[in-house]
């Protein structure tokens, strides 16, 4: 193994060690979640979950589940640090993003715990790069108190349907709005910008659609500038779950499967707009 | 105005609409008997294209004009918005299957659907503005040279050319072959230019009756749209051209859309110094009983008067004017009266303008055609 040339970083030493034999599987979920500097890890025995927020408004999970790597293992119960996002990224990209065939970049990432660096050791065709990233203060998250129990509406559709929709969203509209009912539209996502208005709609029965459970109906607004940022995981994902509560809060997860088959899971949770008032609807 | 466009179709309209985007920011729809007519103009109206889609190239099509007295509706849209609808033509030919354009002026609203795969309807409402008659007064007959070739040969003889270039130059050399090379300023440093030119042989062409040795200069951008659009629906592309500075017409013509792009074209400081009255008076349209038409020559009538009466150059209401010296004048002063030309204006390189008519709406209040009209984008806020 390409590690076995590092001096022997004995396990006792860590109180995260991780390794993956190919970094792209990590990086391409931190980019998914990558639209502010900086995330807070929280590491368990189960993986790790990184957390990016923004405006207090708009929470961002990616869940990078233990057996992804070849090697996890967390000594405490649980293991919190604010990283920079963009120089982790950068790390994990030193050989370059491109992707040839047959050549991957190993990695292994360790943490002495409060106060120490995230180390990093990459290796691609026998070079190796050695990062240490200071670790910061993490931060107090949002909850937003999203319990699968208080869902009011939920649909989950195959992520092709939503990917061009959202390439072509309005940005000029401050406001996307997402309309779930048990009737007509179903499910309908719409902008109010400079040139006018645009809906699009989708059918319940539609072949995109792989559950239509909406209970009552809901039209809520969120900031398309929070909402933007999702495309990114919608552009890696599979299939997208879309889910409201009772106050109109929205949770958007994505099913990623990675080049070996494996799948994860990256959650956007965002507010909505303040309350719309029956004549603009 | 109501119409329904299926299959294949959408995307030869959203060709179109790419097209025309290269040319404007605004696209102005006209439904009329004859089809649906969409065009546009640039900033500096020394570039107009227009699209008609034949009622055969619809599903369906109806202009709406219930009472046949009442004029039919024209507006123009914001051609972001537009063509926002239309923005990825791979996609529009994957997934679109039915177009309907609606235009509800109750509601203020041009209304583009899209029913894609899977179930999914596309609904733009967009806001629109009621406008006059965008026409650009032209005359392929009246051209003293015309070239026909297949898209393909122009489309790949304009790709040796950088993207960055905004100039080329026609020419008609010896034994019918064509040339088109990089325009270069005169005030270019010849060392440190690169030209590029190449010939044509006329056998590439499908027809050749050009003057000899003529030769245009015009813009290179507005062109490169045509000739995707026209390359894409594998048609032939007619050029008609006359004398330097007067305009290019570039037309396609299919049983059931029929195009056409004008540009201006540099005019020649050494033409200029012929007596234009010929030229002027040969672009005088035949009599013709219609009276948008009545008005369109009333307008190139007013422009020949200018022409005249005048220093030999029409006037130009964008462009400042080049005023011909008495003799070839020396670089130095010709620079000083490019100075002294309206501040503001773009960089004018000689272009002409082409003389857009707003042809008012017969019955509608009748305003003189005054060269004021020609501004109507300034009462475009809304």
């Amino acid at each position: 193994m390409p590690f076995s040339t590092q001096p022997s970083a004995s396990g006792e030493q860590y109180v995260l060690t991780a390794s993956l034999d190919n970094a792209r599987h990590l990086s391409s979920l931190l980019r998914a979640v990558h639209f502010q500097d900086h995330a807070t890890c929280f590491a368990t025995a189960n993986g790790i979950r990184v957390t990016v927020e923004d405006a207090k408004c708009i929470q961002a999970n990616a869940f990078i589940q233990a057996e992804i790597f070849q090697e996890f293992s967390v000594q405490e119960e649980s293991v919190t640090f604010r990283i920079n996002l963009s120089v982790l990224l950068d790390c994990l990209t030193i050989f370059g993003t491109s992707s040839l065939p047959g050549t991957s970049t190993a990695l292994r990432m360790c943490y002495r715990g409060y106060g120490y660096p995230l180390m990093l050791f990459l290796e691609e065709g026998g070079v190796v790069t050695v990062c240490k990233i200071n670790t910061q203060e993490p931060d107090e998250l949002l909850d937003f108190d999203f319990c699968s129990t208080k869902v009011v509406n939920k649909i989950i559709l195959q992520s092709e349907g939503l990917r061009e929709a959202f390439a072509e969203l309005d940005m000029t509209s401050e406001v996307l709005q997402i309309t779930m009912s048990p009737d007509k539209p179903y499910f309908r996502l719409s902008t109010f910008g400079n040139a006018g208005s645009a809906h699009l709609d989708y059918p319940r029965d539609s072949d995109l659609m792989e559950a239509f459970h909406c209970n009552q109906t809901q039209t809520n607004r969120y900031k398309i500038s929070l909402l933007k940022p999702s495309t990114k995981a919608l552009a890696l994902s599979c299939k997208v779950s879309i889910r409201t509560d009772a106050q109109g809060f929205l949770s958007l997860q994505y099913m990623i499967r990675n080049e070996d088959g494996q799948i994860c899971f990256v959650e956007y949770y965002c507010c909505p707009d303040e309350d719309i008032t029956e004549a603009e609807l | 105005m109501k119409c329904i466009i299926t299959g294949g179709n959408v995307k030869v309209l959203g060709r179109a609409v790419h097209s025309l985007s290269r040319i404007g920011d605004e696209l102005y729809l006209e439904p009329t008997e004859s089809g649906l007519s969409l065009r546009a103009v640039n900033s500096s109206r020394s570039a107009f294209a227009s699209f008609l889609f034949a009622p055969l190239f619809f599903q369906l099509y109806e202009t709406g004009g219930a009472q046949p007295d009442r004029e039919l509706l024209r507006c123009k849209v914001l051609m972001k918005s537009f063509l926002g609808v239309f923005r990825s033509l791979p996609s529009l030919e994957k997934t679109v299957g039915r177009c309907l354009i609606l235009l509800k002026p109750r509601a203020s609203r041009l209304v583009v659907q899209l029913h894609c795969k899977y179930g999914v309807t596309k609904t733009h409402n967009l806001t629109f503005q009621e406008c006059e008659r965008l026409q650009a007064i032209f005359d392929t007959q009246c051209c003293a040279s015309s070239l026909c070739a297949p898209a393909r040969v122009l489309a790949e003889a304009v790709v040796h050319f950088p993207q960055t270039l905004a100039e080329v130059t026609l020419e008609a050399g010896p034994g019918g072959k064509i040339s088109l090379r990089n325009y270069v300023e005169d005030e270019a440093e010849p060392s440190k230019t690169m030209v590029t030119e190449l010939w044509l042989a006329e056998d590439e062409f499908q027809a050749v009756a050009v003057v000899p040795g003529s030769r245009i200069t015009f813009c290179l951008k507005e062109f490169r749209g045509l000739l995707t659009f026209a390359e894409a629906s594998n048609l032939p592309l007619t050029i008609h051209y006359d004398t330097p500075g007067r305009p290019v017409i570039f037309t396609l013509d299919d049983a059931v859309l029929e195009v056409h792009l004008v540009l201006a074209t540099l005019s020649d400081p050494e033409s200029d110094l012929q007596p234009p009255a010929a030229n002027g008076v040969s672009h005088l349209p035949g009599p013709s009983d219609d009276f948008g038409d009545d008005l369109e020559s009333y307008m190139i009538a007013m422009e020949t008067s200018a022409y005249e009466g005048g220093s030999g150059v029409p006037p130009s209401p964008t462009f400042p004017l080049r005023t011909p010296g008495p003799a070839k004048s020396d670089p130095e002063e010709e620079e000083e009266e490019e100075e002294g030309a309206v501040p503001g204006t773009p960089p004018h390189k000689k272009f002409r303008s082409l003389f857009f008519g707003s042809v008012l709406t017969p019955g509608g209040p009748s305003l003189a055609p005054t060269q004021e009209v020609l501004a109507e984008d300034s009462d475009g806020e809304y």
